[in-house]
């Protein structure tokens, strides 16, 4: 029985459109994740050594932020992680017992990318621990208790899922903590890191999360064989509609309409949600660069734009796959391509725009680090956002707008070759910024970047028509591979 | 209105529609017959430019459809369910075509009205996006849609599956109304002989790619595609 479901599975991964892939994008996914991998082995055995340069006590500062980076896990799951249920559908009138069926997609998720990425780190990191003259059998027990954590919330996310919103509450909750600890009024480590700190210490301990883990598992199967109806668990959740007219946006014409429509994509699919959220996290990727002697200057306008881009990153790389479900309607009717581009264009003006305003709380690092993000703004607009309406003619995955996986997805890859994607995107100005530092100094590696962004902006109509040509070109090869969903 | 030339189109080697000449008249209601693969919908979408001829063309009203977009003002089309935009209201997707097509909301809604039995209630003010609606109350959507802006050219790929015997019968008049209307073409298909018979005045039967029949629809003509079809 369980042979036949390997055998699905199998044919589904294989078949899966983004597989098909051409084959240099494969090769280029299987580095990245070839990166990604050493990024995390690396961590994991640079962490115990790192952490003891620091005078401090490995373990036991692992354990003690435990607690966040679990909290972490969980909302990353709820925006990401997708719950396996709607493929079994077919499945429900063959002679599969059903538990069997229950069994084998709890099963599935076991193995997903969101459970054995941490692997990569824990395991590294307890060798190091055990290397280093830690009980071996303490450890054991620890990282025993650590993985039976990660599926507890790997099978939180499947009964959690279905309540919109929620990782709101749980971002919320992290972020208070650790607000509430910054500032030294709560400091919830102080009752977690005991208990971390026990999985390995005590003999024992470790049987909590297991037990746990285990009684999750028995209620996760039980929820799911009382849900398995095609009008209880497996029914489509139907949105209670409003109809919108949005009538302000009617004095715009021919682009008022679509941006009418884009706002409604936007508000009203999972999918387009999530990258809102995603978009949203840039914002404080520059953290990570201003303020940190580490990193070289040049990187700084990396941080530039990545900061006031994450919208034009993370959706703009999508257009015009966003309508690619009614892909055919848009080719029927009396519609300017010169209109729907601009349009498209517009949104990601305006998220630009916001995005800068919305990042104005780096002036507590200064005024200069305001202007590189204002810097690479001004380049988003003029140049990138040209860029990502040319790349988006050749970008022909069809979207599922309705499907929250697919951002990180299980399969799909799906934001790894948008990655990839940016790449070039962020080449160029990172030359022209370098230029400009070995020349003379910030300012007019600032001015470089402003100057090809201000130019990209003056030769708007150009860039527009060599972007609308290109896009009348690629129609049917477009068209065709939007009619292959799976 | 619509004039086809030597056209064709293969795939991998081989050809699934060719057709070497084929006119339609404005004002006729043109009814395409044939069995699963025999090229009904290939055909539509070569005539919307949604695939690219092997070989020849087509033109309506004297635009080559695949050199020019000029078509697209004056062609409703509804093929499938890929022509409905699913997060929005069955409103929002009628005033979403209404302004491409430069119609003011207050022609919409008098389109509505005029179909409002048609719709049976289940359409409008119902709180519910496209995707949510069944299969059926989706395609009425769809056809109406092909309406707005009054085109001269309506094409509509199997509009009589998925609808419930009251809505073939109202959208067997709709269809009737729009051929008595001098000034529209209406292009059907379907793979039900009797429906399209009642509502075309020609009907032409493919085969494999090929026209085998091409008829002035009389009293005969359902016998004669009967006996056709059948083995």
């Amino acid at each position: 029985m369980i042979k036949k479901f390997i055998y699905l599975e199998w044919k589904a991964f294989t078949r899966s459109a983004s597989f098909g892939a051409n084959l240099a994008m494969k090769i280029l996914l299987g580095f990245l994740m070839i990166y990604f991998s050493l990024l995390f082995i690396g961590a994991g055995v640079g962490a115990f050594y790192l952490l003891k340069k620091m005078n401090l006590e490995p373990l036991r500062t692992v354990n003690r932020f435990l607690i966040y980076y679990f909290l972490f896990d969980l909302v990353i799951r709820l925006l990401m992680q997708a719950i396996p249920v709607l493929n079994i559908k077919p499945l429900l009138v063959l002679s599969f017992k059903k538990p069997t069926i229950v069994h084998f997609s709890l099963g599935k998720t076991v193995l997903s990318f969101f459970n054995w990425v941490h692997a990569l780190f824990f395991v590294p990191f307890a060798i190091v621990l055990v290397l280093e003259g830690y009980d071996v059998i303490g450890i054991l027990m620890w990282l025993l208790a650590i993985f039976s954590l990660i599926y507890i919330n790997n099978f939180l996310n499947i009964i959690l899922t279905n309540i919109d919103k929620l990782f709101v509450v749980f971002v919320g909750i992290a972020i208070g903590l650790g607000a509430a600890q910054y500032y030294k009024l709560f400091d919830i480590t102080i009752y977690t890191a005991p208990f971390f700190q026990g999985l390995y210490a005590q003999k024992g301990l470790f049987l909590i999360p297991v037990l746990a883990l285990i009684g999750l598992y028995q209620f996760t199967f039980k929820y799911f064989k009382n849900n398995l109806f095609l009008d209880a668990g497996l029914s489509k959740k139907e949105d209670i509609a409003t109809t919108e007219n949005l009538v302000w946006l009617n004095q715009f014409g021919t682009l008022g309409t679509f941006l009418k429509n884009d706002i409604k994509l936007i508000r009203r699919n999972k999918r387009s949600k999530t990258t809102l959220i995603m978009s949203f996290f840039f914002l404080f990727y520059g953290l990570i660069f201003f303020g940190n002697t580490h990193q070289p200057a040049v990187m700084h306008i990396f941080a530039g734009i990545f900061v006031s881009g994450g919208f034009l990153f993370v959706f703009g790389q999508f257009v015009p796959s966003w309508d690619s479900s009614y892909y055919q309607l848009m080719m029927t009717q009396n519609i300017p391509y010169r209109g729907y581009i601009t349009s498209k264009w517009w949104l990601i003006v305006i998220a630009t725009f916001i995005s800068t305003v919305l990042a104005s709380f780096y002036l507590f690092y200064g005024w200069e680090v305001y202007l590189t993000i204002v810097v690479g703004a001004i380049y988003n607009i003029g140049v990138n956002s040209h860029l990502v309406l040319l790349g988006g003619a050749f970008t022909k995955t069809p979207i599922d707008l309705s499907n929250a996986s697919g951002a990180f997805g299980d399969k799909k890859a799906f934001s790894a070759s948008a990655m990839l994607l940016t790449l070039p995107k962020l080449l160029l100005p990172l030359g022209l910024y370098g230029l400009g530092l070995y020349l003379g100094d910030k300012t007019l590696g600032l001015l470089l970047v402003a100057g090809a962004g201000v130019l990209g902006f003056v030769f708007r109509n150009t860039v527009f028509s060599i972007i609308e040509k290109r896009y009348k070109i690629e129609k049917y090869s477009t068209i065709s591979a939007y009619k292959q969903k799976n | 209105m619509i004039q086809v030339n030597q056209l064709s189109k293969k795939y991998n080697g081989t050809t699934v529609l060719n057709i070497n000449n084929l006119e339609i008249p404005k004002g006729q209601s043109f009814g395409l017959v044939g069995n699963n693969g025999a090229g009904k919908t290939t055909f539509f979408s070569l005539l919307l430019d949604l695939i690219q001829p092997s070989t020849g063309h087509i033109t309506n009203n004297n635009i080559q459809v695949n050199t020019n977009e000029n078509w697209k003002s004056f062609t409703g089309s509804f093929l499938d369910e890929s022509f409905l935009i699913g997060y929005l209201t069955p409103e929002e997707y009628f005033y979403f075509i209404g302004d491409l097509r430069h119609q003011n909301k207050a022609d919409i809604d008098a389109l509505l009205a005029q179909h409002e039995e048609f719709f049976n209630g289940e359409i409008l003010n119902n709180k519910k996006y496209l995707r949510d609606l069944s299969k059926g109350n989706q395609k009425k959507v769809g056809i109406i849609a092909t309406l707005i802006g009054n085109p001269e050219v309506v094409i509509l790929d199997e509009p009589f599956a998925n609808l419930d015997p009251t809505t073939v019968s109202r959208l067997k008049k709709i269809i009737k109304d729009l051929a008595d209307n001098p000034d529209v073409t209406v292009l059907v298909s379907s793979h039900d002989l009797q429906h399209t018979v009642e509502v075309c005045d020609r009907i032409v039967a493919l085969n494999k790619g090929e026209i085998v029949k091409d008829i002035q629809t009389s009293k005969e003509t359902l016998q004669e595609l009967e006996s056709f079809f059948a083995v």
